[in-house]
């Protein structure tokens, strides 16, 4: 039975293909069957269909067979509220891991007749959202999925369902859109203090760089701000130098992953609890790692590229 | 014990206002039969329901549903001395459906509540099949789907709008399917296990008995006892004798069947030409199948069989309506040789009952009259004496007889027929009574003749060596139009008419009348007794036989009509591209030059087709232009900017087009 059952997994896996979207629901993707309620109501109908035979009841024969005709129509329905819905990803902020990612799947419906109760979801999950979609407009769902772990969250095939209108049947398509989010290693417990750029950090404290004191010229290197050229000086000697300042209070911070102690994950997670930190104090902050160094600076630019670079630090692209 | 919380989630208080609303509706037409104390409870329960959800309030517990339960089926019990069978289990399934109400605490409770709502739809129909009821199957069928939409439809309430065009689409689309299943379907004969001897509608009719007044109280009812058709000629009213049950005991009062008639066997022969008819009887819980006299006995339906006394009886009692076809002889002798049993049992009398009326037949036998004089003689008293014919005769003591012929002489044909029996029973004469119909009015639209319970009637048979049992009508002696007309026309004028029969009344009517019953009689005739055998006479027009034929045909029909409305389920689901004018007109323009090879590839813009065109057709190339200009402003200006420009635009387009 286990074995079928993946067996069937693998056949609609090859039947799904990841794909950027939009993606257009298929008539000959749409899978159909009975749910409880719809053996219920064929049980009920054939209770009927005794009875009228037993009492050779006309009216009863014409009740039975109306039902009959409605469960039967019921399926083109249900199948046809599915049909031609057209899904592409919408927006997915990254979150850290351990955290739930939302993925926005956006459903449009292209055609005259409003789409009912038309639910998505993960494989052997309860549907996530249940939406309407107006004739010849769009809705939004949003998906949650638990990031396990740092790197990139990709979205897996998922399920779009409705038994609309009646109840009595399930019909469902898998599609597989591709979504992805970056999930941040999970930030580590507050405790560690973080580094101060201290000699150990490589930088002498007089000259540590900062944005309040002008602190002289130094010869011009890449990666330095282009901003902070004295570009007075490059007229008269042809050398580019740039503009060195001294902070008076706050003193910035090197986050090193070198320097971090611990084993890998736990180090990541450590310096992505300060990243926040140092925003949360408004401090400038490096992030060094092996082969890239990001900063000083700060902001929501600059958090984001060093909470990137640290998870996918190490994975394959 | 609130379940106010938890219930928003999957029924929202509207929904639950419309399920209310649509199990009042469908309980409705059941409210008239069940007990007046359950109908006050079902509504109540429903009024409490809508009330307590309208203001939060939570709904009782386990322990007093359990007992709100026991205390039904024992408010059933009480009702009517058990809880199954058809009217009782009627009563108990519209009472649980009605507390099925306080515990609505999941989506399949709902679910489960709308299911029965279709259940107590159909047993509406073992009550009743009245050609209006396809109107109460339509609209509970719509209502109820429209109710199970609702339920399944998450988030806010659908509108009322909608849930009902779902519903009603539905339903509608299903119309053609269950007129298909509904003929095709092959048809077992009933029924498949035993019926409740409670089952069917309650029916008035002929009893087993016949005392003074039970036959004019019948004809009060003003029902229909059965419509019938003749095949070819009609027989005269005088002929229109359908005969019922025939009564050979009577203790002074009351006339009963009598144990004679299983021991002797119905001998007759038929005389003169057959008189084909077909009957569609109502149900009347009795086994009779009438029948003018003397029908034919090769001509019955299947498990009938003649009585020794002349009725036709069916294998099993009439609980629904009934088709038959018979063939009956108007001239025939019955029973030429009576057996000597048979004989001392017509001629019995009760000891020391009416004896004045004994008294009077035996005088006329005293006197050496012959049989045939005993009759006439008999008769003639009814004519010569102040006899009056009336639905309202005094009531009658111990002698009910002998008050009659010689005191009150206003009576029924009950009357008449009951005393005139004693009469020539104490003549010596072998006489019983009979009981059936006389007459029938005949409809003007179909022809048929539709005989009501006002046409019961009694008579009676005297029986003459050679020739049988010889039908004597003496209340024809005394109202000859009730016999040749109707009961109208037989009563005078001043004595008011039961329910149901009106003297004259406009043309137009009588008209309505008669229009109404004929779509009545089609009703009966094709749908309701549509059976097994309707169904093979019917389609063995079509050569379909047998069940291979009837599923396959079946099976075939319905895929192509279920087949049809998917593809307008698919068509629908279809992108609908908003109308585009400029598109269109492109589209027409340069459709002939697709016969010149020049079709515009997928990946060619309209630019790039209309440079190969003008290269391979020099001579449209102004044309050409235009018909690109045209389409290129249209394309591309915004709706303001193209504004009325819009149509001369299209205008030009179709006319550079003429000339490709």
């Amino acid at each position: 039975m286990i074995k079928l059952r993946k067996r069937i997994r693998n056949w609609i896996a090859t039947r799904t293909v990841r794909q950027p979207g939009p993606v257009t629901v298929n008539r000959r993707r749409i899978y159909i069957v009975p749910t409880r309620f719809g053996y219920g109501y064929a049980l009920l109908l054939f209770v009927m269909l005794m009875g009228a035979m037993n009492y050779s009841n006309s009216m009863a024969f014409a009740l039975s067979f109306l039902l009959a005709g409605v469960g039967l129509l019921s399926m083109h329905h249900t199948h046809a509220n599915l049909l031609n819905l057209k899904l592409r990803s919408g927006r997915s902020a990254p979150v850290f891991a351990g955290e739930t990612a939302a993925f926005e799947v956006l459903v449009a419906n292209e055609s005259k007749a409003a789409r009912y109760t038309v639910s998505l979801g993960w494989p052997d999950d309860p549907p996530a959202a249940t939406i309407d979609i107006p004739a010849q407009g769009a809705s939004s769902a949003t998906l949650p999925l638990l990031a396990a772990r740092r790197g990139w969250l990709k979205a897996p095939r998922f399920a779009v369902a409705t038994e609309f209108p009646l109840g009595l049947l399930h019909a469902w398509t898998w599609i597989e859109l591709d979504m992805q989010t970056l999930a941040y290693p999970a930030p580590a417990q507050a405790g560690a203090i973080p580094p101060m750029a201290s000699g150990d950090s490589g930088l002498g404290l007089s000259n540590k760089p900062g944005v309040d004191e002008f602190a002289g010229l130094k010869t011009y290197a890449p990666g330095d701000a282009p901003h902070s050229i004295h570009w007075k000086s490059f007229a008269k000697t042809g050398i580019p130098q740039v503009k060195r300042f001294a902070e008076s209070v706050s003193q910035e911070r090197v986050l090193d992953l070198e320097r971090t102690p611990g084993e890998l994950e736990a180090r990541l997670s450590q310096l992505s609890a300060w990243v926040l930190q140092a925003e949360e104090e408004r401090v400038p902050y490096t992030l060094v790692l092996p082969a890239l160094n990001l900063g000083p600076a700060l902001g929501e630019k600059h958090r984001a590229a060093c909470l990137r670079a640290l998870a996918l630090y190490g994975l394959a692209p | 014990m609130s379940k106010k919380a938890t219930q928003s989630t999957y029924l929202h208080l509207s929904t639950l206002l419309r399920l209310l609303a649509v199990l009042a509706f469908v309980l409705a037409p059941h409210s008239l039969r069940l007990p007046l104390w359950e109908s006050a409870a079902i509504f109540a329960v429903l009024a409490w329901r809508a009330w307590a959800a309208v203001h939060g309030v939570g709904m009782p517990g386990r322990v007093v549903r359990a007992m709100l339960t026991i205390a039904a089926f024992a408010g059933i019990f009480m009702s009517y001395g058990r809880v199954t069978g058809q009217h009782a289990g009627v009563a108990l399934l519209a009472l649980m459906a009605a507390l099925k109400l306080t515990e609505l605490n999941q989506r399949r409770d709902v679910m489960v509540t709308v299911f029965l709502l279709y259940f107590i739809c159909v047993t509406h129909f073992l009550f009743s099949q009245e050609i209006w009821t396809i109107a109460y199957l339509l609209v509970t069928t719509v209502i109820i789907t429209a109710l199970l939409v609702e339920a399944n439809h998450a988030g806010a309430p659908l509108p009322v709008r909608v849930s009902l065009r779902h519903g009603g689409s539905l339903v509608l689309q299903a119309l053609p399917l269950m007129v298909l299943m509904f003929v095709l379907f092959p048809r077992l004969p009933g029924p498949l296990w035993g019926l409740p001897s409670d089952s069917g509608a309650a029916r008035t009719g002929l009893s087993d008995h016949m005392s003074p007044g039970d036959i004019s109280g019948l004809i009060q009812s003003g029902e229909l006892a059965f419509r019938v058709k003749f095949d070819g000629n009609i027989p005269p009213p005088r002929l229109r004798y359908w005969r019922g049950p025939v009564f050979w005991d009577f203790d002074g009062r009351e006339w009963t069947a009598g144990g004679l008639i299983s021991s002797d066997s119905a001998t007759v022969e038929l005389l003169g030409k057959p008189l084909g008819y077909e009957i569609v009887l109502e149900p009347h819980r009795s086994r009779w199948l009438f029948a003018l006299d003397f029908p034919d006995p090769r001509s019955l339906p299947d498990g009938a069989t003649v009585a020794p006394d002349g009725i036709v009886l069916s294998a099993a009692d009439i609980k629904e309506r009934f088709l038959y076809h018979l063939q009956s002889h108007t001239a025939y002798h019955f029973q030429p040789q009576l057996a000597e049993r048979a004989r001392r049992a017509a001629t019995r009398l009760p000891q020391g009952r009416n004896p004045k009326a004994l008294a009077l037949g035996q005088s006329w036998r005293a006197l050496g009259l012959s049989d045939e004089a005993i009759v006439r003689t008999a008769l003639s008293r009814f004519t010569a004496e102040p006899f009056f014919y009336t639905l309202r005769p005094p009531s009658l003591g111990r002698d009910p007889v002998d008050e009659f012929l010689f005191e009150t002489r206003k009576g029924f044909c009950e009357h008449y027929a009951s005393s005139f029996t004693v009469l020539m029973r104490a003549a010596g004469i072998p006489a019983r009574v009979v009981t059936g119909y006389q007459g029938g009015e005949q409809n003007a639209i179909g022809g048929y003749f539709v005989v009501n319970q006002s046409d019961a009637h009694a008579w009676v048979e005297v029986w003459r060596a050679g020739e049988g049992w010889l039908r004597i009508d003496p209340t024809a002696a005394v109202a000859p139009n009730r016999i040749e007309k109707s009961l109208s026309d037989a009563l005078s004028f001043d004595e008011a008419l039961p329910l149901g029969l009106a003297r004259g009344g406009s043309k137009f009517l009588q008209g309505v009348k008669a229009r109404w019953d004929w779509t009545n009689a089609q009703w009966n005739r094709w749908v309701l007794a549509y059976g097994p055998d309707l169904q093979r006479d019917f389609l063995s027009r079509f050569g379909l036989a047998g069940w291979r034929d009837l599923m396959l045909a079946l099976t075939a029909a319905l895929a192509v009509v279920v087949g049809g409305f998917g593809l307008l389920a698919l068509l629908r689901a279809r992108p609908a591209h908003p109308e585009d004018a400029a598109l269109k007109a492109w589209r027409r323009a340069i459709k002939p030059l697709a016969r010149q090879g020049l079709i515009q590839r997928p990946s060619e813009g309209p630019q790039a087709f209309a440079r190969r065109v003008i290269e391979a057709r020099p001579e449209v190339r102004t044309g050409m232009e235009t018909v690109l200009a045209g389409y290129l402003e249209l394309r591309y200006l915004s709706p303001q900017e193209a504004g009325s420009g819009q149509a001369t635009r299209l205008k030009s387009i179709r006319l550079a087009a003429a000339d490709f």
